[in-house]
């Protein structure tokens, strides 16, 4: 699929089981996440943690930032925030800057960015079918599992369908292109959903008659190692590591 | 594919309130599910993946605005007036947590927090005035237009007020609510109007050539008489 961020590598990190890998990145997220902010240094332990598996999972650093620009919006208003934020006010250059308002905006900038790292790192180092399989392994509810494997198979579909009718658009000589054209591309959405529940239709027809009876038949089940599970939690328990540290220093 | 967020990232509201809100998506959606069976049964998972995938297909479907700015669908509304409420909660929960894994779209601990605004309380909005507005305008496609407009504009504006909700009880800086809440709604209704107009015609498009399919015209419907088996000669 077009906008997946899996990179192929081989790397230590790619072949860590697709669920401790989750576990890992949603337990060093929640600690990011609850460090007090003030904790300077804390934040630059994390980061020189995830800088660590980046290197081990061959991951370039400029692909990473590249995609981290996703949170730009948060960053800025992360630098909206010392204009608009309360209480206790300081001098900076001539402008009025709220303190708190300093803190919030390096709170949002640092959790955000921590965060988006952790989560590009899980999907470059994951193919789709491991991310959903290692979610089903974690005990995820099997209908979400479900919707979601059906949702990623047929999304290609779906893109090439509004592709398509794009295309057979454009070669009968339209090209709706401002708002008030808007109707064209509403029609082909409506089309586009048409063709989407039909062919839902179909392939719940064509899984009936080759006995589907309403839950997937379980392919493999290769749970991960304990050695795996040791592996990946090196990142949370460093990260703990270092939020205690902070904590009592 | 856009290259910007739209959703809350980790930090912007605090760990406690997250979690509160990430136990409550947990338990409406595993209500969903079980409203969701009651309109699709065993069809549920090919059906509602595929309408997810439509929901993340419109949502790459950028159209331009004015020359050099780009909107995309958002898709809620629509799916609730085209699917029902349930089975549209879902499917937007299930976009959402895809989003956050497979493309670091929003963070992973504000998950709770962006599903209870936009599949839930979003969705929530649009079916109750989709089942409201639908008594007193005509049931043909273009009340189901006028709908949908007034649902989607309602329902993004409303899952905006959500965050500003989550903000108040667990935001990491203090700001002036009112401020926070009218830049919000401000903006969340301009996107709205370009939402409604777009899933108006598309609701519309659908109505005319399968109202069999439209969830929210099906409700008004009868159940059709049931046929005895046997061969009328």
């Amino acid at each position: 699929m077009g906008g997946a961020l899996f990179l192929e590598r081989v790397s230590p990190v790619h072949r860590l089981a697709p669920e401790v890998k989750i576990a890992a990145v949603l337990l060093f997220t929640i600690i990011v996440v609850i460090t007090p902010r003030t904790e300077f240094w804390a934040f630059g332990g994390y980061a020189l943690l995830l800088a660590i598996v980046a290197v081990a999972a061959r991951v370039p650093a400029l692909w990473l930032a590249k995609r981290a620009t996703i949170e730009l919006p948060f960053v800025l208003l992360a630098i909206a925030l010392p204009f608009a934020g309360q209480g206790e006010r300081v001098d900076w250059l001539g402008l009025s800057l709220s303190l708190d308002g300093i803190h919030g905006a390096w709170n949002i900038f640092a959790k955000g960015t921590l965060g988006v790292v952790a989560s590009l790192l899980l999907a470059a180092t994951t193919t789709m079918r491991d991310l959903i399989l290692g979610l089903d392994r974690l005990r995820c509810p099997a209908v979400f599992t479900q919707i979601a494997t059906f949702m990623l198979r047929y999304l290609d579909v779906l893109a090439d369908d509004a592709r398509r009718m794009r295309i057979a658009r454009l070669a009968r000589g339209y090209d709706p292109r401002f708002l008030w054209q808007v109707k064209a591309f509403a029609v082909s959405v409506g089309a586009l959903f048409l063709r989407a529940y039909e062919r839902g239709e179909r392939v719940y027809l064509a899984m009936v008659s080759r006995g589907y009876t309403g839950r997937l038949p379980r392919t493999s089940e290769n749970r991960a190692p304990m050695s795996q599970w040791v592996t990946a939690a090196a990142l949370p328990v460093a990260t703990a590591g270092i939020a205690l540290i902070a904590g009592l220093g | 594919m856009e290259t910007t967020a739209m959703h809350i990232a980790n930090g912007i509201v605090d760990g406690p309130v997250s979690a509160v809100f990430a136990v409550l998506a947990v338990a409406a959606l595993a209500f969903c599910v079980r409203k969701a069976r009651n309109d699709l049964d065993e069809r549920l998972a090919p059906m509602a993946g595929l309408v997810a995938a439509f929901i993340f297909a419109v949502q790459m479907l950028n159209f331009q605005v004015l020359p050099g700015v780009s909107g995309h669908l958002l898709g809620g509304t629509l799916a609730v007036i085209l699917v029902g409420p349930w089975v549209g909660a879902l499917c937007v929960s299930t976009v959402l947590i895809v989003q956050c894994l497979l493309f670091a779209d929003g963070g992973l601990t504000a998950l709770g927090l962006n599903i209870t605004n936009m599949a839930l309380l979003g969705t929530a909005a649009g079916y109750l005035l989709v089942a409201g507005l639908l008594r007193v305008l005509p049931r043909n496609a273009q009340g189901l237009a006028v709908t949908a407009f007034v649902a989607s504009v309602v329902s993004v504006v409303v899952a905006s007020q959500g965050f500003v909700f989550e903000y108040a009880l667990g935001g990491t800086t203090e700001l002036s609510l009112p401020w926070v809440s009218g830049t919000m709604a401000l903006s969340h209704t301009l996107i709205g109007i370009g939402e409604g107009l777009i899933a108006a015609t598309t609701v519309a498009t659908v109505a005319k050539v399968r109202p069999d399919l439209v969830y929210a015209l099906r409700r008004f419907r009868k159940p059709a008489p049931v046929v005895e088996a046997g061969v009328k000669a």
